[in-house]
């Protein structure tokens, strides 16, 4: 007897033990924290009215995201958004592809354009219908037509373009001035063809004794090397698509290819851009006047205007060829598939209504608002130096779409690795294009797992 | 294993009882074993060797993250594309590389100090404290500290480095060169605790006679080592060998949160191509293919430490 109640009294101690550990549990759940437990442990629902919702914004985006998430707890109240934020990249596209395949994704997400594309095809994403849109007072005509068009994919809507962010010159505003290329009112001069660019070139290089011209090319930087080259590329009429049919054929034009690279090397040879620098050097040689211009997307401007004491500005980059463009990419937003009421699909709705809304605190940070009610507004109009760039979302052009390309992606890491080492003077562009071949020629031949 | 230890006298009577009643009851014992068995082997299935068997079948198929099924038969195709792809085999040049790096560091440094924890008389709990404790934190922890140590210019690394009036460079983790070396030693400071535990547990096993008798006979500290210590550790640095060499070829945190296989692909290891192909390209059925490979080199490994060891038991006996 005396054994079975010292059993019994381990066991009445375990269980208060268990209970004294639910409690907390219990208790939590009344509270959103407590919500977020259960649904995370046991697979409950979150109450329908907090939408979840992902990013991938770090830093100043990061810091006016969270402004704008306020924004809309401000209206709906403050249990009515979870909001997470994920490494930028791969790693951010891998988490919403496997959540959304384990059917646990957020209501919505942000996405680069070019990202959204292997999505949709992924089968990750909603529609949206032209009821969400007019259910939330918006149409197609409301954005700007670049990434809208470029959206439409099979037919349908798959994203709600947020803004375009093209790669921009930026311009050392002092130095630029000794070289006689700015003029009364604080302005770059059109440089808008071949010879003039490169007397300004070589107008800045004598005035810095080094080089005119940065871009970004080593320590793991491959991306501003494709967009410059993206950007002269289809500034030529000769242009073809990089990749066709969903990334299964290599349709670049060799000959534009060798012609732009060729043109950069020259200026790599003649001392007006630099052979290797990695990304944050690259940006402070023109924010210290070692350097003119520097070639980067425009969300380069919250660290330029951070500089003390530094005099800048931002223009498209200059039409050298045939007809203006710039390589760009937008944020929007995505539905991933899932479950819906009407409700929660219109209370995603609401929520990207009300981010674009915000779209004039999200233009501080650089990126041109695709929401045109905010883009012509008299407000962003005067803002500056924004204002001086806008045209660049005009002439944007995106990354082919392929199931491993778009922003940040294997396609770009590949290609732009080679185009780092054609700008070090490393590789030619002949066997640049020969290694690209033979490292795409995996992807290319593999049927799309999408 | 175990039945060649517990040799108690309840063993034998349950031997003999096994005898008297020969099948009946050995059929009632297995059925209740499996019973026993019942609640992990559910999980072993379900977790572990289902998946497994999934893998090998995945290997042979185009199969994608995003679409249910296993997609087209590809035959040896995947197959073919790994052994064809130079990052495929640097990341398995990197994953061998560390386990070259970390493997006898931590095995003979955890004998080391097993041996000299062994010899304190007073504080011994402290010392076991102090090697075992970086055991217990999370990979995201030791990454943490150790990117921390080695940033460029300001960490601490860099800081002893200047007291011995070197110029810090651009960052142990920001050379091709040396980076896979800071990752094996964070590595090394994370898990020699584990080792050294078994070591420890291992030397309290030896008689203490064995070392009173060698005393007697006029044996050294050293030849006692030579002698005692280290044959009668045999079975402890197989065992700690082998766990060593598996834990290092999975390597994968630390890479991945240190340096994320940069500079370059210079520390990308193959797990890490693995993910990459399988969540990153949506490409499970190649990334399959990259796993079964990855076994069967952790297989090869094992055989040739299981050779070696037999061999040397030979040579021994």
């Amino acid at each position: 007897m005396a054994m079975s109640d010292r059993a019994m009294t381990r066991r009445g101690f375990l269980a208060a033990g268990l209970g004294a550990a639910a409690v907390p549990l219990l208790a939590g759940c009344s509270s959103n924290l407590g919500n977020t437990v259960a649904s995370g442990l046991f697979g409950a629902r979150l109450p329908s009215e907090t939408l979840v919702f992902w990013n991938l914004f770090g830093g100043g985006d990061g810091s006016r995201m969270e402004t704008m998430e306020a924004g809309y707890r401000k209206k709906y109240g403050p249990n009515s958004l979870q909001a997470t934020t994920f490494a930028w990249g791969n790693p951010y596209y891998t988490k919403v592809t496997l959540a959304t395949v384990g059917n646990k994704p957020p209501d919505v997400a942000i996405s680069h354009l070019t990202r959204a594309k292997p999505l949709w095809s992924g089968g990750l994403l909603e529609p949206i219908t032209a009821d969400d849109l007019s259910s939330v007072g918006l149409s197609p005509a409301d954005f700007s037509p670049a990434p809208w068009k470029e959206q439409r994919t099979d037919g349908k809507n798959i994203a709600v373009p947020l803004d375009t962010h093209p790669i921009v010159m930026f311009f050392n505003t002092d130095v630029c001035r000794k070289a006689g290329l700015v003029d009364s009112d604080g302005k770059l001069k059109a440089l808008d063809d071949m010879d003039a660019f490169e007397s300004a070139l070589a107008a800045i290089s004598k005035v810095t004794g080094g080089v005119a011209l940065t871009i970004p090319n080593v320590g793991g930087e491959t991306a501003t090397p494709w967009r410059v080259f993206w950007t002269f590329y289809n500034q030529n009429k000769a242009a073809t698509p990089f990749l066709s049919d969903n990334g299964s054929k290599l349709t670049v034009d060799e000959d534009v290819f060798a012609k732009v690279n060729e043109r950069l090397q020259s200026w790599v040879k003649k001392g007006w851009v630099n052979k290797a620098l990695d990304y944050a050097t690259a940006e402070s040689y023109m924010f210290t006047g070692k350097s003119g211009l520097y070639l980067e997307g425009e969300w380069e401007i919250t660290t330029a205007q951070s500089v003390k004491g530094l005099k800048f500005g931002m223009v498209p980059i200059p039409n050298l060829y045939d007809q203006p463009a710039a390589q760009a990419d937008s944020h929007t937003f995505v539905l991933p598939r899932k479950d819906r009421t009407p409700q929660e699909r219109h209370q995603a709705m609401l929520f990207i209504r009300s981010m674009l809304d915000q779209s004039m605190t999200w233009a501080k940070g650089g990126h041109i608002p695709a929401f045109q009610r905010v883009a012509n507004s008299a407000a962003y109009k005067a803002l500056e130096p924004q204002a001086d760039y806008a045209s660049a979302a005009k002439h944007a052009v995106y990354d082919d779409p392929a199931w491993y390309g778009g922003s940040g992606s294997t396609f770009e890491g590949i290609v732009g690795a080679e185009l780092g080492l054609i700008q070090q003077l490393a590789s030619t562009p002949q066997a640049a294009m020969q290694s690209i071949k033979d490292q795409l020629s995996v992807y290319l031949n593999t049927p799309s797992p999408l | 294993m175990t039945t060649a230890t517990v040799t108690t006298p309840r063993s034998r009577s349950a031997r003999e009882t096994k005898v008297r009643f020969n099948s009946p009851l050995q059929r009632k014992d297995s059925r209740s074993a499996w019973l026993f068995i019942a609640p992990f082997g559910v999980f072993y299935l379900a977790f572990l060797l289902g998946p497994t068997i999934y893998m090998f079948v995945m290997s042979f198929f185009n199969t994608s993250t995003v679409h249910a099924g296993l997609g087209s038969f590809a035959g040896f195709a995947n197959y073919a594309e790994m052994l064809s792809r130079p990052d495929f085999w640097s990341s398995l040049l990197h994953t061998l590389q560390f386990t070259l790096y970390t493997t006898p560091p931590l095995v003979i440094l955890a004998f080391i100090f097993a041996v000299l924890t062994n010899r304190m008389n007073r504080g011994q709990w402290f010392y076991r404290l102090a090697f075992f404790l970086p055991f217990i934190l999370p990979s995201a922890t030791i990454s943490l500290i150790w990117v921390f140590i080695f940033t460029p210019t300001t960490g601490l690394w860099a800081m002893v480095e200047t007291w011995f009036g070197i110029t810090p460079g651009s960052g142990v983790l920001s050379s091709p060169n040396t980076a896979m070396i800071g990752i094996a030693i964070a590595t090394v400071w994370w898990t020699l605790g584990f080792n050294f535990v078994l070591y420890l547990a291992g030397l309290q096993e030896i008689p203490r006679e064995l070392y009173e008798a060698a005393a007697v006979d006029g044996a050294s500290a050293w030849e006692q080592i030579r002698f005692i210590t280290i044959p009668q550790l045999g079975r402890t640095t197989a065992l700690v060998v082998l766990l060593q060499i598996i834990a290092s070829l999975k390597i994968f945190d630390q890479v991945y949160l240190m340096t994320s296989g940069g500079p370059g692909t210079s520390t990308q290891v193959l797990l890490q191509l693995i993910t990459g192909t399988g969540f990153t390209d949506n490409r499970l059925g190649a990334a399959s293919a990259a796993s079964v490979l990855l076994f069967i080199v952790i297989i090869i490994v094992a055989i040739i430490r299981q050779l070696i060891g037999r061999a040397a038991a030979r040579k021994e006996a």
